[in-house]
């Protein structure tokens, strides 16, 4: 494995956040048209933690994530096509149109669900976890979720039934400041969700969200004791959400502090733009990368534009493994 | 075949099936202890990994079982009580219905969570109820809820066999029953698939768990008195086999649906509309439920005794739909 220095890896990274940037940009562009429908719950600004954290993960690894979904699978390595048709409710898309914005997950990347009901994806990493370990497979199940996901029952449920059992399972508690519309701090007790870690018994680590390198170490770290055995590591990212709780919510409900600016200031991307010129990548490299990477999301578009929308039919798909019946009365006036 | 009761065959389901398949395995609270006798040797035959006790933390292990069948595991959890259910409405309602589905079928989520109907034994509200018909509102589950311990096995075998989330509902008051059950390791009952448990033809008495047992009883002494009772056992409640019970109704043209659970949107709800919407051109009386009142379950027996469906409320509701009174002893 090549060192979080070394420029190709620089470059992977700097190639990922631009993937997410650049999507989910175009995505509130055309979401402002009309063309994608329900919310879109954007990433901006915590692409670094994304990042970073899938950055120390194999591809063979399990990662489950939740309703701020468009960061995780692109963090991962997964391809746009998919996703951006899933944005627009196409047939093509990585859900066949029935997941959305909330639930962008690539199976085919090893995620296994981002999933909307807040702090519900953490036993399912935890399961994955025990999957693994009793398949005796050496990989490992992350799970990210929110600040306001670390007051929900399931997230302590999972922490705990992982430190019992010791399972392969690295906790991510992306922390952007907010929850919908209430600041952590009004909705977290204590100073900060990984200092919890200590009452599992359990490594809880906290790190700059806003560069990728740091995380990428801080998730390796864990990545390599859940590997070799040592059991679950609860990591937090501290970092920002630039834009609303999400797109389409009819008027702003974040309530911006006087640190906002500041962060504005730190975004990670630039950030790391900054890191990799200094390490002497030359800048024409990472023009060519945005570039691409505009390519790939307007590619990504015009696939997605030229999909079929779902027969309805299809709405039947997948509750079983076997088709369910289709009401007549309901298919006549579908 | 043996003569083996309701425990013993979803200890020998569960048995099989850990034999056929490495991939099966169990979890739930105090399991390698056996506490209700349903995994009797199972520690000593398949060892800590496969029989996994749990922290008491229904909504965490429930959604790993979940996770881990996701991953190509095909657990077997045993929540014991139906009303420790609860506390996993998230995982079971949100993600294990549901994942299959809202991935546009990248998922599959092959497990099974046991738990029984522990109803009738001053147990008190808590911890007596008889949950399904809530999950059989919900997408995405399968529903068994067999009466007897031959259906029991096959029908629990083909849960874990299924390759869809399966909630298998044991009625406590059929645990000591006994029945004849195959001993062949391929022997599996197809989800969705009901039962004539005796044939007749004046009323159709549906009964859900535990009530078929009770409507048996019921048609025995109705057939004294000249009352021809067809009982209908559903066995599986997702899917539900509409075309059994239609048949049977179509034939006697009465209908009465026994059912355990409380009134309002029970199975027999279901059922009796089923009934209602499809075959009311055969129907010669209005159709009508039996079941517990919507009422909470007190711990006295004096008073929990009489809310649950009963032989002589069936005996009653049935002269009632035939038109024939009480008959006077000679
Ligand atoms: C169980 C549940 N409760 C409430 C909601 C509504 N809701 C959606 S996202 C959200 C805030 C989640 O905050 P956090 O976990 O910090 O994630 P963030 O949105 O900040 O990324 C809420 C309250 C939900 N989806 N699920």
């Amino acid at each position: 494995m090549t060192a979080v220095g070394d420029n190709d890896r620089g470059l992977e990274k700097y190639l990922r956040m631009q993937r997410i940037r650049q999507f989910e940009n175009k995505a509130e562009a055309i979401h402002a048209q009309g063309e994608i429908p329900g919310a879109l719950h954007t990433y901006a600004g915590m692409e670094a933690s994304g990042v970073g954290a899938c950055m120390a993960l194999r591809d063979d690894d399990y990662m489950v994530g939740n309703h701020r979904s468009h960061g995780h699978p692109i963090a991962k390595g997964a391809m746009l096509r998919p996703l951006m048709a899933e944005l627009l409710g196409k047939t093509t898309g990585i859900c066949k149109g029935k997941g959305g914005s909330m639930h962008l997950s690539d199976f085919s990347m090893g995620s296994l669900g981002e999933t909307s009901i807040v702090g519900s994806g953490g036993p399912v990493a935890v399961g994955a976890a025990l999957g693994a370990q009793m398949q005796g497979l050496d990989r490992v199940a992350l799970c990210f979720f929110g600040d306001g996901a670390s007051s929900e029952g399931a997230i302590h449920e999972a922490l705990n039934l992982a430190a019992v059992w010791q399972l392969p399972a690295i906790f991510v508690c992306e922390n952007n400041r907010f929850g919908m519309s209430t600041p952590t701090s009004a909705g977290v007790a204590g100073e900060n969700v990984a200092d919890r870690a200590h009452g599992y018994g359990i490594p809880g680590v906290m790190v700059d969200g806003q560069d990728v390198d740091a995380v990428e170490i801080a998730v390796r770290e864990a990545v390599d004791r859940a590997r070799s055995g040592k059991g679950p590591t609860l990591i937090e990212t501290k970092t920002y959400r630039y834009g609303d709780h999400a797109v389409n919510m009819g008027r702003e409900l974040t309530p911006r502090g006087p640190d906002h600016e500041d962060w504005l200031a730190r975004d990670p991307i630039v950030l790391h733009r900054l890191r990799l010129l200094e390490q002497g990548v030359p800048p024409a490299a990472l023009d060519v990368i945005e570039a691409q990477v505009a390519e790939e999301v307007d590619d990504a578009l015009s696939f997605a534009r030229e999909s079929a929308y779902p027969a309805f039919e299809e709405a039947f798909d997948h509750v079983f493994v076997d088709r369910l019946p289709i009401p007549e009365d309901v298919l006549a006036h579908a | 075949m043996a003569r083996i009761t309701y425990l013993e065959a979803i200890q020998q389901a569960q048995m099989e099936e850990m034999i056929l398949d490495s991939r099966v395995f169990m979890m739930g609270e105090d399991i390698r202890c056996n506490v209700f006798g349903t995994t009797t040797g199972f520690l000593e035959k398949f060892g800590e990994a496969r029989i996994r006790d749990t922290p008491i933390s229904e909504n965490g292990f429930i959604g790993a079982a979940g996770g881990a069948a996701i991953v190509g595991m095909r657990p077997i959890v045993d929540a014991t009580i139906s009303s420790f259910l609860f506390p996993a409405m998230d995982q079971i309602c949100s993600i294990i219905a549901k994942s299959s589905y809202i991935y546009g079928g990248q998922a599959r989520l092959p497990l099974v969570i046991r738990s029984c109907l522990f109803y009738g034994n001053s147990n008190a509200a808590q911890h007596s109820d008889r949950p399904y018909p809530m999950f059989m509102n919900m997408p995405g589950l399968k529903i068994i809820a067999p009466s007897n311990a031959r259906d029991m096995k096959g029908l629990l075998k083909a849960a874990v066999r299924s390759d869809d989330p399966v909630l298998s509902f044991e009625d406590s008051t059929c645990w000591t029953n006994k029945s004849e059950v195959p001993d062949d390791m391929d022997f599996v009952i197809p989800l969705g698939k009901g039962d004539v448990k005796r044939e007749g033809t004046d009323i159709t008495v549906i009964g859900i768990a535990g009530a078929v047992n009770i409507a048996l009883k019921a048609a025995e002494q109705l057939a004294r008195e000249g009352i021809s009772i067809e009982v209908v056992d559903p066995r599986s409640l997702v899917p539900l086999d509409h075309e059994l019970i239609l048949r049977s109704v179509r034939k006697t043209g009465r209908a009465i649906c026994v059912d355990p659970a409380h009134k309002t949107c029970s199975a027999a709800s279901e059922i009796a509309a089923t009934i209602a919407e499809y075959a009311f051109e055969a129907l010669r009386a209005p159709v009508v439920r039996i079941t517990t009142p919507d009422t909470h379950l007190p711990f006295s027996p004096h008073i929990e005794k009489p809310l649950y469906p009963s032989v002589a409320r069936i005996v009653d509701a049935a002269r009632r739909l035939v038109g024939a009174g009480t008959p006077v002893p000679a």
